[in-house]
């Protein structure tokens, strides 16, 4: 399992290269990526700032990701959130679960990018030339996650 | 103690970090909370409204009937928005 938590970018496929190099057990790959949307009904977002919570971000992105791996069967697990500055269209975080089967690997991802959104302490500050916001959380978020509670 | 806020919340106290002496009585999450409130307008207006405040003792999620020490770190911060 890996989780890093940086300002840098990311590089997708060799990250997907690097989890599956030579583990021929692994018949599934799911890759989440998700990016900085330019939101609609604003004047536009010309910059996001993520703010995180040192120390408390790793411990609990591998909080879920232990969770994820006593649910499913999976070979590998990785996620990579970013924090900082940065622009729509820019990559924030990547979700990789590597299964033997291509069930689990769907679920676990799922799963992870649910609860890594209501549980790791980011939070998006949103700005533009004329003003600047923080994102407030969503309840939809709240109902995404509470459908994996048991 | 050490008592972080993060976002907004650190926004409408001013700062990000302070270091406080904890009264005797304050021994849960919700006696520090109520505390703080009454230490400036800035901790009442970050801290007044329940649902826009999480607690994490010293770096897990907390509850206001959890307890709290004086060695502890403990965060404020609203809801959380990353992903």
């Amino acid at each position: 399992m890996t989780v890093r938590v940086q300002r840098e970018d990311f590089d997708t496929a060799a990250e997907l290269d690097r989890l599956t190099a030579g583990n021929t057990q692994v018949g599934a790959a799911v890759t989440f990526t998700g990016l900085v949307r330019d939101f609609a009904g604003s004047a536009g977002v010309r910059r996001m700032t993520l703010e995180h919570y040192p120390g408390m971000t790793q411990r609990q992105l591998e909080a879920i990701v232990v969770e994820a791996q006593q649910r499913w069967p999976l070979d590998g697990c990785l996620v990579i959130h970013r924090y900082g500055e940065l622009a729509p269209g820019d990559r924030i975080v990547l979700v990789i679960t590597t299964s033997a089967h291509r069930q689990a690997a769907f679920e676990a991802s799922a799963f992870l990018v649910d609860w890594l959104k209501t549980r790791a302490p980011f939070w998006k500050l949103e700005e533009n030339d004329s003003e600047r916001r923080w994102v407030e959380a969503k309840a939809s978020d709240d109902e995404a996650a509470a459908r994996w509670r048991r | 103690m050490r008592v972080l806020y993060f976002a907004l919340l650190r926004e409408r106290v001013g700062m990000a970090e302070e270091t406080v002496a904890l009264p005797e009585n304050v021994r849960t999450v919700a006696d520090l909370i109520a505390w703080l409130r009454s230490r400036s307008p800035q901790h009442e207006a970050a801290l007044a409204d329940p649902t826009m405040v999480r607690v994490a003792v010293n770096q897990d999620y907390a509850q206001p009937g959890d307890a709290v020490q004086p060695g502890d770190e403990v965060a404020f911060f609203p809801p959380v928005t990353g992903g």
